[in-house]
């Protein structure tokens, strides 16, 4: 079963790099744009088949490895 | 005073540390590979320098924050050992939650390699016991990843409770850190996260030996 999380630093936490983004943007003529925020997406590849357990496993990964807390949102998808 | 380094692939500022150790205390700290589980008994002193552990990847220090000898580590700290890590160090140290807040990407997205004045917030920490509260001391700082955030509730007790230890002063904020927060340190006291590299700022080849009273405050404190 594949598994995303898609980690996007908390709102309210300054994204330099969304707003470089931002910029850019701006610099090439794109007009319209908004607030741009950055983030990261991970794909995993797990053995598990209930879609529920591999949400809690996910979950418990986020926690301990992929997102950082303190800074970091994350949300989690799960696909067949 | 006897001391540990830790090692993680991608350190690479553990020989300018262990010399400044070694100035210090007159002796040669331990080197400890991160595979270790268990820490040489009777140290006084770990310190985690600075590099770029596991290529930054996922985010600075969060692979080495992982690693077995982590665990030794806050072990230690959890016992009252001095634990000082310095720029990737520190970063590992906020990555394994022994230290609050987080490093994140510096405000002008630039690696920052340049000499910033750090003024002494607190005198009274194991590091910084030989110089005096406002005291300002030249110091480089090399990374891309140095900008202290922590929630507003955090930032408050740390400043309540004087355990922000170093201050960027003068202007001389690198990476748009919080209050110019260049150095903090846990409740508990005994342990210590900077950005900036004080061991390349002990002597006259290293363009002077301003920092050197810090590691004679860490030598003295770990004998005392």
């Amino acid at each position: 079963m594949k598994a995303t999380v898609r980690i996007m630093l908390k709102t309210g936490v300054l994204d330099p790099q969304g707003k470089a983004i931002e910029h850019a943007l701006a610099a090439l003529g794109f007009s319209g744009v908004g607030e741009v925020r950055q983030g990261k997406l991970i794909t995993l590849e797990l053995d598990e088949t209930d879609s529920d357990r591999a949400r809690e496993k996910v979950r418990e990964m986020c926690e301990k490895l992929l997102a950082n807390t303190v800074i970091e949102d994350y949300e989690i998808g799960i696909g067949e | 005073m006897k001391s540990a380094v830790i090692l993680f692939p991608g350190i690479n500022r553990e020989n300018d540390m262990a010399r400044a150790l070694k100035m210090a205390s007159g002796k040669t700290p331990e080197m400890i590979w991160h595979t270790e589980t268990e820490l040489p008994r009777g140290l006084d002193l770990i310190v985690i320098p600075g590099g770029f552990s596991y290529g930054d990847y996922l985010r600075c220090g969060a692979i080495a924050a992982r690693s077995p000898v982590m665990r030794a580590v806050a072990g230690a700290a959890g016992r009252g050992v001095k634990v000082l890590g310095v720029c990737n160090g520190f970063q590992i140290l906020t990555e394994t939650g022994l230290l609050p807040g987080a490093l994140m990407r510096n405000a002008g997205l630039r690696f920052v390699c340049e000499t910033v004045e750090l003024s002494v917030e607190n005198a009274a920490t194991f590091f910084t016991s030989t110089v005096k509260k406002g005291d300002v001391l030249p110091c480089p700082v090399a990374h891309h990843d140095g900008n202290y955030f922590a929630d507003a509730e955090t930032i408050k007790r740390l400043e309540g409770e004087g355990r922000v230890v170093f201050r960027y002063a003068n202007g001389t904020n690198p990476n748009g850190s919080i209050n110019d927060i260049a150095g903090i340190i846990n409740e508990a006291g005994n342990v210590i996260g900077m950005m900036p590299h004080p061991e390349d700022r002990v002597e006259a080849l290293h363009g002077g030996a301003e920092c050197a009273p810090l590691f004679h405050s860490i030598a003295g404190e770990a004998v005392a």
